[in-house]
């Protein structure tokens, strides 16, 4: 699914240049659900950005799902995004003047699905995180863990194989953490894969495979059994 | 364009931020509606001026005699001018830019009588042409005719005026009206649109009045029309009538007040080009009132994708192309200014409507107004210019990077 070859990234900052990736080499499968944690600056966020085809790369090869993914131009990219990836970040970015549903529904819009269309599939994903009822409330409207569920309808409605993660419980309590977690559990059960970054270990624990990221090489990379 | 899609994006956009969007939309409303009233201002003079210019024909030479202020081969300071027949003979054989020429000996304020009532009217003797110059129209009967000049007939063609105040609902064709108690025959009735007194006035064959009246052969007008003969052509023309007639009648050539020549040809020239030069000074102000709206409207795009960074962001991630971002904003700065202006323009036409009911009577200023052209061109004028103010934030915003965008404060 996730294939990264002497991926090499750093950042240029006037005259000074920040090596970030170095030569990282990670392998994910089909299906796998996996935490990629690092203190801040390791470069955890930098990959998921690369991996998710936010950012570009210097050096190396990223395959994802069997295509190349180098030096596309911003409309390949934003298309490939669309039809492969879903997106949960830590602060949910909902757009603030839609609703919940219409909120969902908005990769669809890029996809050129009608209004219609893109919100009965939009009621759909809400229904199933457990937000069916209040598909016409605003984001100002939800408590955290909902507009996090919905940021999570919204990653799924366009099915993709990839639903990437970036601290998606960061600004949840430990109940809300935990109801998100075990929703991303469920949806991993679909075959989809699942990249989540993190720095708690409790969320750690919830994935299948855990990555250490130290200064921006791959520090240890362990399989976890789970209870 | 006619993507339904992204018109309900726009009007989710525009629901969700009603306050800014109008007070954008305002300097835009504003810039097209004095552009309107401006334009339309500038027709009600244009049309104010053109109404002073439809009694006469707007390509007619008008003389009339003076009194020498120079001595000229020994006659003296002071000495009155007269035109005759054999200088309205001159003329119309020398120039054959002339088209319509007429001459007129005319009387104020003399007794009109007709069944004892008795009138002070006007009277004035001309040739047939007389009708192009002043632009009369004969509405009942006829006018004079060359036969009534060769035969020296007592007949006369009557204003409405004329004919309300001596005839009243009566029929006035056919019948007898005296002036200083001789008997002319009404043989017509016409309209100006001089107004009351071009309406109240009483034409008779020039001979007839010059013999009836005792003025030989004197003349006190003569004018004519120069076709479609250039401004610069008629010019010519009146400087050499001007040295013919100073050597027939005995006065100065640089003598302006032995000879007054009015030339509407040249006027109205120059009332053109004075017309021309107004409509295109209100456009140059209306269109940098325009271009001040649409810098506000620039600006305030500009801020509005700053404030927008986050959501361009979000799109971008999730799909969105940066062609798909340009075309929102760019349709988002096109529909404000196409409906803003839209919006200035009714009320500039509705203004102008309101103004126009002010200004009933004939005068230097009446119908204000727009024509349909004018207002079609303020329409493709705000497009454009929507376009523009458009232009800067939709490259802006479609430049943003989602993980720039997207980062965590």
């Amino acid at each position: 699914m996730i294939s990264l070859k002497k991926v090499n990234k750093s950042y240029r900052t006037g005259t000074h240049s920040l090596h970030v990736l170095k030569d990282v080499d990670l392998e994910i499968g089909q299906g796998e659900m996996v935490s990629i944690m690092g203190s801040s600056g390791s470069g955890k966020s930098t990959l998921l950005n690369i991996v998710g085809i936010l950012d570009s790369y210097d050096s190396g090869d990223y395959h994802l799902n069997g295509t190349l993914v180098k030096n596309l131009t911003e409309r390949k990219a934003a298309q490939f995004r669309n039809r492969t990836i879903g997106f949960v970040f830590q602060s949910f970015n909902l757009v603030g003047f839609k609703n919940a549903m219409e909120n969902v529904a908005l990769p669809l819009y890029y996809q050129n699905i009608s209004r219609k269309k893109r919100n009965k599939i939009a009621l759909e994903y809400l229904d199933k995180v457990g937000l069916k009822d209040w598909a016409t409330h605003h984001p100002n409207e939800l408590s955290g863990g909902q507009k996090q569920r919905v940021a999570i309808a919204r990653a799924l409605v366009t099915q993709p194989k990839l639903i990437l993660a970036d601290e998606p419980t960061g600004a949840l309590d430990s109940k809300t953490s935990n109801e998100v977690m075990n929703l991303l559990q469920v949806i991993n059960q679909d075959d989809i894969t699942l990249v989540i970054v993190t720095h708690e270990h409790d969320i750690a624990q919830k994935t299948s495979r855990s990555i250490q990221l130290v200064d921006g090489q791959i520090d240890s990379d362990k399989i976890l059994s789970h209870v | 364009m006619f993507d339904l899609e992204k018109w309900r994006e726009i009007y989710d956009v525009f629901k969700a931020n009603k306050l800014r969007t109008f007070l954008t939309s305002f300097s835009v409303s504003w810039g097209i509606f004095m552009l309107i009233i401006l334009l339309g201002a500038g027709k009600g003079l244009r049309n104010g001026f053109e109404y002073d210019f439809r009694d006469d024909a707007i390509n007619s030479v008008w003389l009339r005699p003076g009194q020498l202020s120079m001595p000229f081969r020994g006659m003296q300071s002071g000495r009155r001018i007269k035109f005759t027949n054999e200088d309205f003979d001159m003329i119309g054989r020398a120039y054959e830019e002339v088209d319509h020429i007429t001459g007129r000996y005319a009387m104020w304020s003399v007794p009109v009588e007709y069944n004892n009532e008795v009138n002070t009217l006007n009277f004035r003797g001309v040739h047939p042409d007389h009708k192009f110059l002043e632009n009369t129209e004969v509405t009942r009967g006829r006018y004079i005719s060359n036969v009534d000049l060769q035969e020296v007939r007592k007949v006369a063609v009557i204003g409405i005026e004329t004919k309300q105040a001596l005839f009243g609902e009566k029929e006035a064709l056919g019948e007898y009206i005296t002036i200083f108690k001789i008997p002319f025959k009404v043989v017509g009735i016409f309209e100006d649109s001089g107004g009351r007194w071009e309406n109240s006035m009483i034409y008779l064959p020039v001979t007839t009045a010059q013999k009836v009246f005792n003025a030989k052969n004197e003349l006190n007008r003569i004018m004519f029309t120069t076709g479609d003969a250039s401004n610069e052509r008629v010019s010519t023309l009146v400087e050499d009538l001007r040295l013919q007639l100073s050597d027939r009648l005995l006065f100065d050539p640089s003598d302006e007040r032995a000879l007054h020549i009015h030339n509407n040809v040249q006027e109205f020239a120059l009332f053109n080009s004075i017309f021309t030069g107004i409509n295109a000074f209100v456009w140059i102000i209306g269109i940098m009132t325009l271009i001040a709206g649409v810098v506000g409207i620039s600006n305030i795009m500009m801020i509005t994708v700053k404030e927008r960074t986050k959501e361009i962001g979000i799109r971008k991630a999730l799909g969105a192309t940066p062609n798909s971002i340009t075309t929102m904003i760019l349709m988002e700065a096109v529909v404000v200014t196409s409906i803003a202006g839209y919006t200035g323009l009714v009320l500039g036409v509705f203004g102008l409507e309101y103004l126009s009911s002010f200004t009933k009577d004939p005068g230097t200023f009446m119908n204000p107004g727009v024509d349909f052209g004018v207002a079609f061109s303020a329409a493709v004028l705000l497009v454009i210019f929507g376009t523009i103010a458009g232009l800067i934030p939709a490259m802006k915003a479609s430049r943003v990077k989602p993980i720039v965008a997207l980062r965590d404060e």
